[in-house]
């Protein structure tokens, strides 16, 4: 009984240390995106735990004609500017100089149980927006900054993901009933050439389709990477869709047949409300896929910003404002949103899909 | 479907077959028309030649891309409900698998000859060079350290990845915080690698040691072990690398897990029970009982991460461009063609990933053909 209990703990420790780890990353990244920017450059966004520190309980302004390159005496602690600047320790509190020499101030500080919980939106409302925004601090002073616009990214993450994932799946839903129930010639033939294609690289198609793109002078545009994502999404969406169609009963299609309907009738009125599952399986995996994606984005929309993606944002921010984590966690976080909701509140077909067999080019 | 097999039955037709025919045929002429105009002008939107408020370009662009495919299928349909009974069953597989195999046979299969192609021709795909690229691609110095990355990638990576993905799945298996563990687990699936990579920059941020660290490995290594700050990513090297890795051991592990996961709880219990029976402990019951039973699926997933480490590329471009010594196939492939503009080279860099998975085709082939048998 004893040991059962120990080896229960055990198992229940370590799975509760695996997850901490796996989730800390993401966790940091949302408090950030939350705390003001001057929070952020001063400390780490742990600090808005409860932990000990330094806390000022007084600020001490000495009067102007205090000598500042003599020994001062200031709360009842005499040390000259150099030590107070350092900061010492006395009588349990901690004296600090802060600013410089004329101006500053003396700042006594006790050790005691402190959170750091100021938070703001400004971060996101400075990423959402775009033109000139006047922005202000935690310490009241204001700043004038552009903004990052990617309000506008988002809805083109939008048009990018939703025709890019209903195509191919409504492509892919005929094919793979034509496979499964259709005698035509060739048709193992060509269904092997699908499986064939599921592991290509994409990479070795990006240039000739570009080159294609270009002299349709589409580059540039969504339906460039609509395109794109339904060629490199078929594979996997036909060979799972075939997989669920053909094992459909028989004789449902028998009877509907000696009915009369039409191989369209049966399609839309049978297969389609019967393959729901399979469906959403592969839609959340293509629109995951599709709005995760960076690569494809890149290659075919590339520099034409206003038709930037999420993730192509995100990526140019990391390049041109690499140290900015107040801009930098907001964004990043702005990407992961939907993303995260579908995931969570789809898991389930997710998971089916995954199951199904998945290995994709 | 062939052209000879129309052919003959083309001898008898009546007048009003071949009118219903053409009636058949006018809609879905005007639909693929139509299809053809939304494309131009969608072009067109994009291309900012015209001007429409972004909400609306979005609404006409799902509209075009979704209605405009239902309406390609139904008007076939109809057309083929027009044409005489003999015939509609040899053009209705056209219609269902018609579009998927012609976009298939455009996006992957004539590129990947055209690749195969331009890999024996030079930068501008003008002049044959032969082997010239290859000997490129497997001799210079430079390269080498970008296969001997990806190795580090692939051995790593997947190893990691099925490790903890197998751990995992033992211990969640055992749990009573099962589903809530695995959803931890799984929650990084859901985010890209760009995001990653922001999320695990922030994590290796390094600031000057006279400053506050932000970073949490950095505060870490200074707050408790007293150690010097260190750009993790960047001058660390060679290992700086792993802390690349990891980010992708840490979006892949949930993928693993949930395979795994299926795998161990799709073991008949009679043969857990009857081990226990037996006096089989905990160790001997997972490397004797369960390993085995569940080996299939640990090929499977690990084949999975293999090819797709193979093609990793997100992660290093955005967490270090593939500067300090961090550069893999995929973003060298990224690099030669477009900052280089080297379509020999780059052609030749893609080849060689493609040669890669061969391999995983040719077994996948296989389990296809044995299942297709039974």
């Amino acid at each position: 009984m004893k040991s059962k209990f120990f080896s229960s703990c055990l198992v229940n420790g370590t799975l509760a240390l695996i997850c901490l780890f796996w989730t800390i990353p993401t966790f940091g990244l949302l408090i950030t995106s939350f705390r003001d920017r001057l929070d952020i450059n001063s400390s780490g966004w742990w600090t808005v735990f409860p932990h000990r520190d330094w806390v000022s309980i007084q600020k001490i302004t000495p009067a102007p004609n205090v000598d500042r390159y003599a020994p001062m005496t200031l709360g009842g602690v005499t040390a000259t500017f150099e030590q107070f600047d350092q900061g010492i320790t006395a009588n349990g509190k901690r004296y600090l100089w802060i600013g410089n020499r004329r101006i500053g101030y003396l700042d006594v500080e006790s050790y005691q149980w402190t959170a750091d919980t100021t938070f703001t939106m400004t971060n996101y409302q400075q990423v959402l927006a775009s033109g000139n925004l006047t922005l202000k601090l935690k310490d009241g002073t204001t700043y004038t900054q552009e903004g990052i616009g990617m309000e506008r990214a988002f809805l083109n993450s939008l048009e990018v993901t939703i025709p890019a994932t209903v195509i191919p799946i409504a492509m892919a839903a005929f094919a793979a009933y034509a496979f499964a129930w259709m005698k035509f010639p060739g048709r193992k033939m060509l269904f092997v050439l699908v499986v064939g294609l599921l592991v290509v690289p994409l990479q070795i198609a990006l240039i000739p389709i570009l080159k294609n793109f270009v002299a349709l002078h589409i580059n540039g545009t969504f339906l460039a990477v609509w395109l794109a994502h339904t060629g490199f999404g078929l594979p996997l969406a036909t060979y799972l869709l075939f997989n669920y169609i053909s094992e459909l009963p028989r004789d449902i299609f028998e009877a509907a047949r000696v009915d009369g309907a039409s191989h369209f009738i049966i399609f839309v009125q049978l297969v389609i409300p019967l393959s729901v599952p399979a469906l959403a399986s592969f839609a959340i995996f293509q629109f995951l896929w599709v709005w995760n994606d960076y690569l494809v984005a890149l290659v075919f929309i590339g520099g034409a910003s206003k038709n930037q993606v999420l993730t192509q944002v995100l990526a140019n921010l990391v390049g041109s404002l690499g140290q900015n984590w107040e801009l930098l966690t907001a964004a990043a976080f702005i990407s992961m949103i939907v993303p995260l909701i579908v995931f969570f509140s789809l898991q389930r077909y997710f998971v089916r899909g995954l199951l199904a067999g998945s290995v994709k080019g | 479907m062939s052209a000879s097999q129309v052919e003959g039955t083309r001898n008898h037709l009546s007048g009003i077959q071949i009118i219903r025919m053409i009636a058949g045929i006018l809609p879905l002429a005007a639909t693929i028309a139509l299809l053809a105009w939304g494309m131009f002008f969608i072009r067109d939107v994009q291309a900012g030649r015209i001007s429409l408020p972004q909400p609306i370009t979005v609404l006409l662009a799902i509209v075009w891309g979704v209605g405009g495919l239902v309406l390609l299928f139904t008007m076939g349909n109809f057309f083929i409900e027009q044409l005489p009974e003999r015939w509609a069953p040899k053009v209705e597989p056209i219609l269902f698998a018609g579009p998927a195999l012609l976009m298939l046979t455009w996006a992957l299969v004539l590129p990947t000859f055209e690749t195969l192609i331009a890999s024996f021709y030079d930068q501008a795909s003008v002049h044959f060079v032969g082997w010239k690229n290859y000997l490129y691609v497997f001799t210079d110095p430079s390269m080498l350290h970008v296969f001997r990355n990806n190795l580090l990638w692939i051995v790593f990576g997947t190893t990691f990845t099925v490790g903890a993905g197998l751990m995992i799945a033992v211990l969640a298996d055992r749990s009573r915080f099962e589903n809530a563990a695995k959803a931890m687990i799984f929650l990084p699936m859901a985010i890209s690698f760009v995001g990653a990579g922001v999320i695990w920059n922030f994590v290796y941020a390094v600031r000057p040691v006279s400053a506050p660290q932000i970073g949490l490995l950095n505060a870490i290594t200074v707050g408790l072990f007293g150690g010097q700050p260190q750009a993790w990513t960047a001058f660390f090297q060679p290992w700086n690398n792993f802390f690349l890795i990891v980010v992708e051991i840490w979006l892949q592990t949930g993928f693993a897990m949930v395979l795994f996961s299926a795998a161990i709880k799709g073991i008949p219990t009679e043969i857990m029970e009857a081990a226990q029976v037996d006096g089989a402990n905990e160790v001997q019951v997972f490397f004797r009982i369960m390993l085995p039973q569940i080996l299939g699926t640990i090929i499977t997933v690990s084949t999975t991460i293999v090819i797709f480490t193979l093609k990793i590329f997100d992660v290093v471009w955005v967490m270090t461009g593939g500067q300090f010594d961090t550069s893999v196939i995929a973003t060298e492939f990224y690099r030669q063609y477009f900052t280089y503009n080297d379509n020999g080279a780059g052609s030749a860099i893609a080849v060689v990933l493609f040669i890669a998975v061969i391999p995983v085709m040719v077994y996948n082939l296989r389990q296809f053909a044995r299942r297709e048998a039974l």
